[in-house]
Parts: C-alpha cells; sequence; structure tokens
C-alpha cells in the first residue's frame, strides 16, 4: 500500500489527539488494476463507540457513515480504498475482535499509540478464508 | 424485472468485479441465498457460521435498514433494490488492565528513573506491570535477573531444572557461596526477593520442554533467553514465534558473546539466521570449552536492557541486528538480519507449526560417532599396578595438563595425535584419557583407523579418576 508522507502524518496527528480514545477514519484513494492501493488522502470519522464508553479499545463506523464517505470519494472520482484506526497501548497488529469484523480486500491501517505518542504502524489485510490477517507493505511516499 | 442486489466494493472480487447482481425476487433470507449459491466465496463474508448475518453486514431494500422492517423476511418484489452496506469495526484487544500505581516506597527506590522522560512515572508503571520469562538462572540469567529485578519488572519467571555448582560461581553472580548444592531457581529466588522485596518472583523449577514451553512462556510479556544448549534455544524460539513474543536472546562461548532481540512480529528470528544447528558436538559447550567471568555479565545486561526498552517502547532495539562481542580484543560488531521469508517457522509458508522434539533436532542424544572399549578408573588403577608397561595417553591440552594430571601419563593433545602415532608402539596397550571421556573417544577412533588393536578409553575421564582413584587431583 502506498501512501504519501503528508496523509500518514495527518492520520497520525487524528489518531493521537484522540488518545486514549480509539479513533477511525477511512483512506480514500484509487486501486490500481493489479491490485496495488495508492492513498491519497484520509477522511477522520467518528467513532461510533464515544457514546457507549468503550472507545478505548473499540471503534465502529455506522453504514450511514459509510454511505455518505463512499459517495463524497466517489464524487471526486475516487474511491474508500481502505481502514485506519489506533491502537492505543498495545501493538499495531490486528486483535482477535478485528479479525471477527474485517472486511475482506480492504488493507487496514493500524497505528499502536503507546502513552499519546505513535510506536508504529502497520498494514494488514484479511485472508480469503477469514483465519488470519497478512501484513502488507507500507510505502511511505514522499512528495 | 428482477431484485437489484448492491454489492460493495470489499465484496465486489467475489462477484465477478460487478456492483450489482440481478437475483429472482423473494424475501431477502431468499435473495441472499441465490446470491451466496450463485458466488459461494462471498457466504463466509456475509454469514457467520451459525448462518446469520454477520454483525457488521447491513442490508437495506430501498434504503431502509431492513431491521426497522420485517429483517431477513422482508419481501422483495421485483424492481426493488437491496444494498449490502458495510459497518466496519475494530479495535484493540486484549485490552490492558489499567497500569498498577506506584507506592511511596516504590517512588523513592525508583527515582533516578522516574526523572529520566523517557521512563518517567508512565514506563515505571509499565515496567511494574511487566512480566518477563527468564530461560536459565546461569551465566546470562544471573546479571539480567538482577538486573531487571532492581528496575523494578514487576514479575520474574524463572525456568531452571538445575542445582548450584561450585563450578557456577566464577560466573553466575546470583548465587552464593552457600547455595551450592541447592536449586537455582530457589537460590535466584531468594536473592532477587532480597535485592527488591516489590518485585514477584514465579519459579518453574523444571526444564523447558515442547510439552509444557507454550504454557508456561504464554503468561509473559518478553522471553529472555539465556540457555546453554541449541536444543532449548530453538524450542525458546519456536514458542516465541508461536505465541508472538520477543525473544532478547543472548550467548557466550570463552572469549566472545552474541546479543540481538528476535521478535517475528516486527523482524527476523533465531532460525532466520541459523536455519539448522550445527552438527552436535562441533561447537562446545560452556563446560567443555570454558568461559570468562565477566562475559556473561555484559551479555546479559544488554538482554536486560534490550528486555526492558521493548517494555518501554524506547529506543531502537536489537531487533534485525545481532552484535559480536569479542572480550579479548574489546570490539562490538553490529551485522544487519533480514527476515527469511523462507523460514520454516516465522515465513511465509511455514512448516514448523507446532513444538517439535528439539533433542532429536539438534541431534543430542544420537549415538556417538564412534564406540570403542573402555575401562573404568578403578579397574586401570589395578591394571596399572600389574602391568607398568600399559602405556597412559592423555589426550587434554598443555593447559588443562597444567591443572592436574595422572601421573606417568603422556601428554598428547588430541589435534596432535595424527602425526605422532609414530612415536607410540602398537604392541603395546594403550589407554588413552580425557577430561570426561568424549575427545578420548575421538583419540580411539584415530587410533584404530591407524591399526592400533589393544586401545581402550578410560571412561569419565580425569574426573571419574579423581572421584574413585585419587582424590589428591583436583577436579575442575
Amino acid at each position: 500500500m502506498q501512501i504519501a508522507r503528508s496523509v500518514l502524518a495527518a492520520i497520525r496527528r487524528h489518531l493521537v489527539a484522540a488518545y486514549p480514545a480509539e479513533a477511525c477514519g477511512f483512506l480514500v484513494g484509487t486501486r490500481r488494476a493489479n491490485g496495488e492501493v495508492v492513498v491519497s488522502h484520509e477522511l477522520p470519522i467518528t467513532n461510533r463507540r464515544v457514546a457507549d464508553g468503550a472507545a478505548r479499545k473499540r471503534y465502529l463506523i455506522s453504514p450511514d457513515d459509510f454511505l455518505s464517505a463512499e459517495h463524497d470519494a466517489t464524487a471526486s472520482g475516487l474511491q474508500i480504498v481502505g481502514v485506519y484506526h489506533s491502537h492505543p497501548d498495545v501493538a499495531a497488529r490486528p486483535s482477535l475482535y478485528d479479525q471477527e469484523h474485517a472486511w475482506p480486500w480492504y488493507p487496514y491501517l493500524i497505528v499502536s499509540v503507546m502513552g499519546g505518542a505513535v510506536r508504529d504502524e502497520r498494514v494488514w489485510e484479511l485472508n480469503d478464508d477469514r483465519r488470519a490477517f497478512a501484513e502488507q507493505l507500507l510505502q511511505i511516499e514522499e512528495q | 424485472m428482477p431484485v437489484l442486489v448492491h454489492v460493495p466494493t470489499p465484496l465486489r472480487p467475489y462477484v465477478d468485479g460487478r456492483d450489482a447482481v440481478a437475483i429472482e425476487h423473494g424475501t431477502v433470507a431468499e435473495v441472499l441465498e441465490r446470491l451466496t449459491s450463485e458466488y459461494g466465496r462471498l457466504k463466509a463474508h456475509l454469514f457467520q457460521e451459525d448462518g446469520r448475518l454477520r454483525s457488521f453486514v447491513n442490508v437495506y431494500l430501498n434504503d431502509r435498514d431492513i431491521r426497522e422492517l420485517d429483517r431477513e423476511h422482508t419481501r422483495a418484489v421485483d424492481g426493488d433494490e437491496i444494498s449490502i452496506v458495510p459497518s466496519i469495526a475494530g479495535g484493540a484487544a486484549p485490552v490492558r488492565t489499567p497500569l498498577p500505581q506506584l507506592t511511596h516506597d516504590e517512588i523513592l527506590r525508583y527515582s533516578r528513573h522516574l526523572i529520566l522522560p523517557e521512563v518517567g512515572p508512565e514506563g515505571q508503571r509499565r515496567l511494574k506491570a511487566a512480566r518477563v520469562a527468564l530461560i536459565g538462572a546461569g551465566g546470562l540469567g544471573s546479571p539480567a535477573s538482577l538486573y531487571l529485578a532492581a528496575a523494578g519488572v514487576g514479575t520474574l519467571g524463572l525456568v531452571d531444572f538445575d542445582l548450584v555448582d561450585a563450578t557456577n560461581l566464577q560466573r553466575q553472580i546470583v548465587h552464593g557461596t552457600g547455595a551450592v548444592g541447592t536449586s537455582k531457581v530457589d537460590s535466584a529466588d531468594q536473592r532477587l526477593r532480597d535485592l527488591n522485596p516489590h518485585v514477584q518472583v514465579e519459579t518453574f523449577d523444571t526444564r523447558l520442554t515442547s510439552g509444557n514451553a507454550l504454557e508456561i512462556l504464554r503468561d509473559f510479556d518478553v522471553v529472555l533467553d539465556g540457555s546453554d544448549n541449541f536444543p532449548t534455544r530453538y524450542l525458546v524460539n519456536d514458542a516465541c514465534v508461536m505465541l508472538g513474543k520477543p525473544n532478547a536472546y543472548g550467548s557466550i562461548f570463552r572469549f566472545e558473546g552474541q546479543a540481538s532481540v528476535f521478535y517475528a512480529e516486527a523482524g527476523p528470528c533465531y532460525r532466520c539466521l541459523f536455519r539448522e544447528p550445527p552438527p552436535p558436538g562441533l561447537v562446545p559447550s560452556c563446560a567443555e570449552g570454558g568461559v570468562l567471568g565477566v562475559l556473561p555479565g555484559i551479555i546479559g545486561s544488554i538482554q536486560a536492557l534490550e528486555t526492558m526498552k521493548l517494555i518501554l517502547g524506547k529506543g531502537s532495539t536489537l531487533i534485525g541486528r545481532l552484535i559480536l562481542f569479542d572480550a579479548l580484543n574489546l570490539t562490538f560488531r553490529e551485522l544487519k538480519l533480514r527476515k527469511d521469508p523462507q523460514c520454516p517457522v516465522c515465513g511465509e509458508h511455514p512448516t514448523v507449526t507446532e513444538l517439535i522434539d528439539y533433542e532429536a533436532f539438534c541431534g543430542v542424544g544420537a549415538a556417538p560417532a564412534y564406540e570403542g572399549p573402555e575401562v573404568t578408573a578403578t579397574q586401570l588403577a589395578q591394571e596399572l599396578e600389574k602391568n607398568p608397561e600399559l602405556v597412559l595417553i592423555d589426550v587434554r591440552e598443555p593447559h588443562e595438563w597444567e591443572i592436574c594430571h595422572i601421573e606417568g601419563a603422556t601428554l598428547i593433545p588430541l589435534g596432535q595425535l595424527p602425526e605422532r602415532l609414530n612415536q607410540l608402539d602398537g604392541h603395546q596397550e594403550i589407554v588413552t584419557h580425557c577430561h570426561r571421556g568424549m575427545r578420548s573417544m575421538q583419540a580411539l577412533a584415530i587410533l584404530r583407523a591407524a591399526g592400533f588393536s589393544r586401545v581402550r578409553s578410560l571412561n569419565g575421564g580425569i574426573d571419574a579418576w579423581s572421584a574413585h582413584v585419587d582424590p589428591s587431583v583436583p577436579r575442575y
């Protein structure tokens, strides 16, 4: 997955600002014919789990948020190509909960935020059989 | 005109890349059933194994959520549109329990940590919450456990089956003279509690095996491998890969040491570096080859340091780097390590997916290369009295000879034996000996191959001679 450094920086700022709560958003861009994902901008989305107090360890993007995000992306000739979210105080690897709730095809960018600072970020994609995530290369592009 | 089902982008690869599929009308359940029977791979992503829709799959009939209608029984007539709309969920888990608080005593004790911005109260609480397993309470485990206990790592798990031996004390500084003969984990436990009563020590007075490794290591955050043999090293590595734990690795031999952090989640593992163990006997153990006393202090301290950094999440760890330390010339070298995509444990297509028999894997316990006739120490003593012609050949090294030797023996170090065969008389009866019997057996093989027929090896070497015949010969 390719991402511009400035977009990654914006994602980091969003997730750090939300710490210790978990935050989330969409990766917007294009998917090439060979399957390669190019992220051109980020779209922060309100974590719907803030309301029930579970936002320290969970995130939820509602179907309405998805539809309106998809509508906006399509209007600018792009599409939703993936999802990002933070893991406050744990490693940037998918939890079992992530796996149970993941969609195929979308790369999931997970950013580990430890004690309010970004520790690392990694990209994962769900395997076809839903049994595991495979790690993808995170390619950071300088502009 | 059938019902049109809109498919969201992540699921389009399963419907030949289309964004909508026309399906014969019926209830929503029937329509989705027809859809997934036509596109079988879609099913696992929409339905749970019990056949119900997954919680994050939302179905809309003409822009209305079917949950507001008659759910799956909602009827779709020709011309209706059904949309599958994702909601996106996930989250960090397992959830960490909140970090423990520090008592006033602890704040005072750890004050030099607390004033470091990189540690601070948050980092110290992290250390307190951390659980570190140490494999081996010996040369490396001694300094590592002492420093980790002193630094306030909340729980240390000590795994060792051995007893403290007098020969350990030259380097295994967690044990004292009074502990000789007692269990290593108990001896270390006592010392560590005295050093820092705030630390919990969990002792495992057992050998780490394929049968217990996952169970023991599962509950720890970091594993510190201070083992002294290849089977355990591979076992610790594989268990750590399978459990997703970082392994602060160290090893020492004579004047040289190595250290790294093997963490398959973020870099290479031990098997990426050493796919296969060396042939048994090629690399001598510290008991056979010796080790300089201060060396484990340096390597074990590096392991403790890396463990602290892993817990704190600070600095650059040794993940993907191997440190080679030469104590004699005081040099540190660093090698970059790369993850091997073909690695049998952490590679893309692992072939080792459960713990194996590591003794067999490393060839330990297999029959020795050569087995020749032996003589016991007491039998040899009797024969020497009756037969002054009997030739006793000591195949150890000159510095070992200097420690002790058997009166009347001739020193021919194993490495020199092939070119000094002409000094021996093939008609005489010969007994070879070494420290404990290993090298002597190799000497026997050389002599036999050269045509010597009346040769035997002293079982148990000079060590057995000292124990059973002549206590004035010191043991080492």
